[in-house]
C-alpha cells in the first residue's frame, strides 16, 4: 500500500546489513586487540608465570573464541547497534510501562569522567567524598519525594527492590515471632509480574487480587484476602492501565489492620512526582525506577536502579552500607542492627544513581512537577485521540482521565479484520515504532500499552497517531501486508519453533552448531 | 512576569504553553490539573517538594557535577591495589564507542524485528562466554555474581529437589551476605572449612556436611582470597556421590589460561563480567553470568532471558529470540522461575565486544601478563621485613598480605600509603577474623612494575618506622 503524501508518516526502512554471526568473521591468527608485555626484568623473576599453575589446572586448549581484527570487530558492532532502535531514534512511546523518555548527553558526559568511572569500591572513604555526596543527596531527594524516612541504593532494578522489599517484610515478621505464621503477599493482577514473582523468591505465597468493573483491584477481595498469613501488600498505583486507585489509603489501612506491611511499587510514578506520596497514602516502603521515571538510560536492558525507601520503623532492616553525613564528611554506614544484609556486591549502580542525579538538578521540584503534569497532558490527548481510531478502545472508566500510561484494545480491530496486536505491533515496526501488548496473562484483550511520558512533543505524538490509524486502516484493506510484517524492518518472520523444543533451541552459536551442522549461510 | 507559565525546560518539548492550552482544549478541561481528579484530596501533595533550586542551563550543571566528582581521587589518580570482586582492567576504546551508541545505550525491550541488534549482541554474549566457560548455555546477564551465584544455588535446589547447600568459607563475604538472603527461607546456607596454610577447602570437612539433603557445594575459582583451589574434581566428585550438584564462581579473565570449572566437574559456572570491558564505577557497573549443559532440566530452571538463534522466512537470514520464555516470571508470574527484569544488559554487550577483540590469544595473553606480575609483587612483597604471603599455593591475580608480624595494623599501613598516593590492599580484618592484620592485594595488568617497586619502597619505610 502507498503511503500517503499528506501524512506525516515516514517513508521509513531500518539499517539492515544482513550481518554474519562474530564467529563466521573469524580468520585464524587475525588480533582485534594487543595486551603489553610484562618488563623484562619482571619476566625474569616471574618466568612465564603460566609454569606456576598447578599442572592440573592449566588450560591446554585456548577458548574458541573468534579471531577477528579492530575495524571488523568495531563494525559488526556498529552493523548490530544500527539494528537498534533507540529512544534517542524513534518516537519511543509504544513501551508502556517502561517510561521510555530523553536521556539526556550532558549525564553521559559527566558520567564519563574518570572521576566516576575509575573509582574502586574499596577506596578510602576521604577518596570518594564525591560519589558519596550524591549517593547522600539522593537519599535525601527520594525521601522528600516520597515522604518516607531513607532510601537504599543497592537494589538494581525494579524488581531487585521487590526482592528487597520482600527480605525485609519477611524478616521484620520474624524479628516478632510470626515469620512462619505470616506467610502470604497479596499483590494485583495489574501490577508487574516480578511483584508476585519476588515476594514468591522469599518463600511467600502470593494472593493475587483481580479488578472490579472500573478496572481497579476489588476491595472486597482486598477484605476477604487478609488475614492472620498476611505478611504485606505489593502494589502498583497506577497500576499498568494507568488507573490511579482512589482507595489506596483505604488498601494500606486495611493490610495494616491485618499486621501487614504495605510495599508501594512506583515503576509507574512518572505522572505523580510532587503530586501525590507513599506516605500519606499509609506505605511503609516503596521505591522508583532510576532508569524509568529518573532519565538514566535503559541499555537495552540495564543497568537499572530501583532506589528503595522505608519508615523509620524499617530502617535498621534496610541493606548495608547506607551512606551517612557526620557533618563534615560523608561515609559508609553497616551499623544497621537489623540488617537483611546485602542485595548486592558494594552500594549499589552507581553510573545509573549519578545520571539519575544530574537529571533531577537540572530540574529542581518545579521541573519534576511539571515533567509530571506534562506525562499526564500527553497521555490523556493521545488517550482521546486513539479512542477514536476505529477498532482500538480504552477498556474500564470510559471518558474518565487516566495518569500516565493506558492499557488499549485491538479487540473490535481483531474480530473485525482477523489481524491480532502482535501483527500490528510488527507492523509498526515498519514505520520505526515500537509498540508494546501488555505482560502476561493478557487480560485486556489484544491489548497495547502506550506511555508517552514528557520527552515527545505534540507534533511527534501525532506522528504516532498516524502510525496507529495508517495500520488500522490497512488492517482492514491489506489484511496480509498487516500479518505477514514486518518488511522494512530488519528481519522477515522469525521462525519461532525452536525456541521451546529442547532438541533444536540453541542458546548459543556452538549450541546451534552441535544441533543443526553448518552454518545456513 | 508569571514565573510558573515562564518553566520551559528543554527535556520537556510541550512545556510551551501555547501548546499545553491547545492540548487541554483537544482534551476538553481548562486545567493540566483537572486530569488528576482521581486522586483523592487528602493523597494531594499542595506544597512544592523540598529539593535544591534546578540548575537549568547545561552549563551550569556540569559545573555543578563536576565540582562534586573533583573530590573524588580514582584509580588513575593514584597507584592502585584493590580488587575483591571489583578490578581496575584496561577497557578497550572499542567498547566505549559501541556502549555510548544511542541505539544501544537508550533501547530498552523491544521486539526482534526491529530491536534485532540488541538480541544479536545478547547472543552472541551468550555464546563467547560459553567459550570461554567450555559450557553450551549462558544467561542474559543478572546484576552481578553474587545474584548469579544465589540464583545457581536456586536452580541447583529445583533440580535435586534438596534444601540445604554447602558454601566454602573463603567466598566473598559480600556474596555470602547476598546468597544467605536470596536463599532464606527456602534454602539452608552452611559452610565448609577450608585449610589454614594453603586456603584450599578442607575435604574432610566437606565429607563430614555432605549429606543427601545437599543440593550443591560451592567454591570459588580462583577464590576471593586469589589462591587458586586445585580440588576441583574431588570436590565435584565428593557432590555428585550424594546426588548434589557442583557449582563454583570464576573470574572470568583468568579463564585464557586457567581451565573453566566445566573441566573439573563443575554443572553450574557463575561470575561477573565486570573486568570484560566494563568501568569499575565505584563497584556500581557489575554483570552476573550462569553457564551450564544445555540439559532441559538445567535450561528450565534458568530465570533469565535467554536468547536464541534461529532461521527467518527468507533464507540466509539470521533471527533471534527467547528461548523457553514462559519458564520466566514474565511468562507465570509467581509459577515463572525466580523472577527476571532488568539487570545489565549493556554491560553483556560489553564484555562480547571485548572477547570478539581479545580473542583466544588475548586471553591467554592477560592471563598470563596478571600472572607474571602479580608473581612478581608476590615475590617483592613477600621479602619485605614483617611482611608474609598468607597462603602457600598458586595464585591468580590477587593474594593475601599478612602484616601481623610488623605490629602495624593495615588500616595505618594503608592510611600512610594513600598519602604516597597509593591505594593499599582490602583490609581483611574484620570480616575473615583469623586472618588479622591481613590485606587483600591485587594485581592486574593496569599497574606498572616501577609502580609494584614504588609500593615496595614505600612499604620498607612505612613498616621500618618506630
Amino acid at each position: 500500500m502507498e503511503i500517503q503524501k499528506n501524512s506525516k508518516l515516514r517513508n521509513f526502512h531500518q539499517a539492515k546489513w544482513d550481518e554474519e554471526v562474530i564467529f563466521e568473521l573469524s580468520t585464524k591468527g587475525e588480533r582485534g586487540i594487543l595486551v603489553p608485555e610484562v618488563e623484562p626484568e619482571i619476566k625474569k623473576i616471574a618466568g612465564d608465570g603460566v609454569s606456576s599453575l598447578p599442572e592440573n589446572m592449566m588450560r591446554k586448549e585456548p577458548p574458541a573464541l573468534p579471531e577477528v581484527a579492530q575495524m571488523r570487530v568495531l563494525k559488526h558492532f556498529l552493523r548490530l547497534s544500527q539494528q537498534n532502535l533507540g529512544a534517542d531514534l524513534n518516537i519511543d512511546i509504544g513501551q508502556g510501562t517502561c517510561t521510555v523518555k530523553y536521556n539526556p548527553k550532558v549525564n553521559e558526559t559527566l558520567a564519563s569522567s574518570k572521576r566516576a568511572s575509575a573509582l574502586h569500591p574499596y577506596q578510602d572513604e576521604g577518596t570518594v567524598q564525591g560519589a558519596l555526596q550524591i549517593m547522600y543527596e539522593m537519599d535525601l531527594f527520594f525521601r522528600e519525594i516520597s515522604g518516607l524516612d531513607r532510601f537504599s541504593l543497592q537494589p538494581s532494578s525494579g524488581s531487585h527492590a521487590i526482592m528487597t522489599m520482600a527480605s525485609i517484610i519477611r524478616k521484620y515478621h520474624e524479628s516478632r515471632g510470626e515469620g512462619s505464621e505470616r506467610d502470604e503477599i497479596i499483590t494485583t493482577i495489574f501490577s508487574h509480574p516480578s511483584d508476585a514473582a519476588a515476594a514468591a523468591v522469599k518463600g511467600y505465597k502470593v494472593v493475587t487480587i483481580y479488578f472490579n468493573k472500573e478496572g481497579l483491584p476489588d476491595i472486597k477481595a482486598l477484605k476477604k484476602a487478609v488475614s492472620r498469613r498476611t505478611a504485606g501488600l505489593f502494589i502498583t498505583n497506577p497500576e499498568d492501565t494507568g488507573i490511579f486507585n482512589p482507595k489506596i489509603s483505604e488498601f494500606t489501612r486495611i493490610v495494616h489492620e491485618a499486621g501487614g506491611l504495605c510495599g508501594y511499587d512506583q515503576a509507574n510514578a512518572n505522572g505523580i512526582l510532587g503530586i501525590t506520596r507513599a506516605k500519606e497514602a499509609g506505605f511503609d516502603l516503596c521505591f522508583f525506577n532510576l532508569h524509568k521515571t529518573f532519565g538514566a538510560p535503559h541499555g537495552c536492558g540495564g543497568p537499572a536502579s530501583g532506589v528503595l525507601g522505608v519508615t523509620k520503623e524499617l530502617v535498621d532492616y534496610l541493606p548495608i552500607p547506607v551512606v551517612d553525613f557526620d557533618g563534615s564528611k560523608y561515609y559508609l554506614n553497616d551499623s544497621l542492627p537489623k540488617t537483611i544484609g546485602k542485595v548486592r556486591s558494594f552500594y549499589g549502580p552507581f553510573p545509573v544513581i549519578l545520571k539519575s542525579y544530574a537529571w533531577m538538578m537540572s530540574l529542581g521540584a518545579e521541573g519534576l512537577k511539571e515533567v509530571a503534569k506534562t506525562a499526564v497532558l500527553n497521555n490523556n490527548y493521545l488517550l482521546k485521540k486513539i479512542t477514536k481510531i476505529k477498532g482500538a478502545a480504552a477498556p474500564f472508566k470510559a471518558g474518565k482521565h487516566r495518569i500516565e500510561q493506558v492499557r488499549y484494545s485491538w479487540e473490535e480491530l481483531c474480530k473485525e479484520t482477523g489481524v491480532d496486536t502482535h501483527q500490528i505491533a510488527f507492523r509498526m515496526a515498519d514505520f520505526g515504532f515500537h509498540l508494546w501488548s501488555s505482560h502476561h496473562p493478557f487480560l485486556v484483550p489484544q491489548p497495547f500499552t502506550i506511555e508517552p511520558t514528557e520527552s515527545y512533543s505534540k507534533k511527534e505524538l501525532d506522528e504516532y497517531l498516524n502510525g496507529l490509524r495508517h495500520v488500522a486502516e490497512e488492517a482492514r484493506k491489506e489484511p496480509e501486508t498487516v500479518k505477514n510484517a514486518p518488511h522494512r524492518s530488519v528481519v522477515h518472520k522469525i521462525d519461532e519453533s525452536t525456541f521451546d523444543d529442547p532438541k533444536k533451541w540453541a542458546i548459543t552459536w556452538r549450541a546451534y552448531l552441535k544441533k543443526h551442522g553448518k552454518p545456513i549461510k | 512576569m508569571d514565573k510558573k507559565k515562564s518553566f520551559i525546560h528543554p527535556y520537556i518539548p510541550n512545556s510551551v504553553p501555547e501548546v499545553k492550552e491547545e492540548m487541554l482544549k483537544e482534551i476538553g478541561v481548562k486545567d493540566a490539573d483537572e486530569l488528576y481528579d482521581d486522586l483523592p484530596e487528602k493523597l494531594r501533595l499542595r506544597r512544592r517538594l523540598n529539593l535544591p533550586q534546578p540548575l537549568l542551563s547545561e552549563l551550569e550543571l556540569k559545573r555543578h557535577v563536576e565540582k562534586i566528582l573533583a573530590k573524588n581521587k580514582s584509580c588513575e589518580d593514584c597507584i592502585s591495589f584493590l580488587g575483591g570482586g571489583c578490578a581496575h582492567h584496561y577497557v578497550p576504546a572499542v567498547c566505549d564507542e559501541i556502549t555510548h551508541r544511542s541505539e544501544f545505550l537508550t533501547a530498552y525491550a523491544g521486539e526482534p524485528y526491529e530491536d534485532a541488534g540488541r538480541f544479536q549482541a545478547l547472543f552472541e554474549y551468550e555464546s563467547l562466554m560459553a567459550e570461554l566457560l567450555d559450557f553450551d548455555v549462558v544467561n542474559v546477564p543478572t546484576y552481578d555474581w553474587g545474584q548469579a551465584a544465589s540464583t545457581s544455588l536456586r536452580m541447583a535446589g529445583r533440580i535435586t529437589g534438596r534444601k540445604r547447600v554447602l558454601v566454602s568459607d573463603t567466598i566473598s563475604p559480600d556474596r555470602l551476605s547476598i546468597v544467605r538472603n536470596y536463599c532464606h527461607p527456602l534454602l539452608a546456607v552452611d559452610l565448609i572449612g577450608h585449610h589454614p596454610h594453603t586456603g584450599l577447602m578442607n575435604l574432610e570437612d566437606l565429607e563430614s556436611k555432605i549429606s543427601p539433603d545437599v543440593a550443591a557445594v560451592y567454591f570459588e575459582n580462583p577464590s576471593f582470597l586469589g589462591f587458586i583451589e586445585t580440588q576441583g574434581q574431588s570436590i565435584a566428585d565428593t557432590a555428585h556421590s550424594h546426588g548434589s550438584l557442583s557449582v563454583v564462581g570464576v573470574d572470568p579473565i583468568s579463564l585464557g589460561v586457567l581451565k573453566p570449572p566445566s573441566h573439573y566437574g563443575a554443572d553450574i559456572a557463575c561470575g561477573d563480567i565486570q573486568g570484560l570491558g566494563n568501568h569499575m564505577y565505584y563497584g556500581g557497573s557489575l554483570g552476573g553470568f550462569i553457564a551450564s549443559r544445555d540439559e532441559e532440566r538445567f535450561v528450565m530452571e534458568y530465570p533469565s532471558r535467554l536468547f536464541g538463534i534461529a532461521k527467518t522466512s527468507v533464507e540466509g537470514e539470521w533471527g533471534f529470540g527467547d528461548v523457553a520464555y514462559m519458564r520466566t516470571s514474565f511468562g507465570g508470574r509467581e509459577k515463572g522461575k525466580e523472577f527476571v527484569g532488568t539487570a545489565a544488559a549493556l554491560y553483556g554487550i560489553s564484555a562480547a565486544v571485548y572477547l570478539s577483540l581479545m580473542g583466544p590469544q588475548g586471553m591467554a595473553e592477560l592471563g598470563e601478563h596478571i600472572l607474571q606480575k602479580s608473581q612478581y609483587a608476590m615475590k617483592r612483597l613477600g621479602e619485605i621485613q614483617g611482611v608474609r604471603l598468607r597462603f602457600q599455593s598458586s595464585h591468580f591475580k590477587e593474594f593475601v598480605v599478612d602484616f601481623s608480624s610488623s605490629g602495624k595494623p593495615v588500616g595505618e599501613i594503608n592510611h600512610w600509603l594513600l598519602h604516597k598516593g597509593i591505594f593499599g590492599g582490602k583490609d581483611l580484618s574484620r570480616e575473615f577474623p583469623e586472618l588479622q592484620n591481613c590485606a587483600l592485594y591485587c594485581v592486574t595488568e593496569m599497574v606498572t612494575k616501577k609502580e609494584i617497586d614504588t609500593l615496595v619502597i614505600v612499604l620498607k619505610d612505612i613498616l621500618s618506622r618506630r
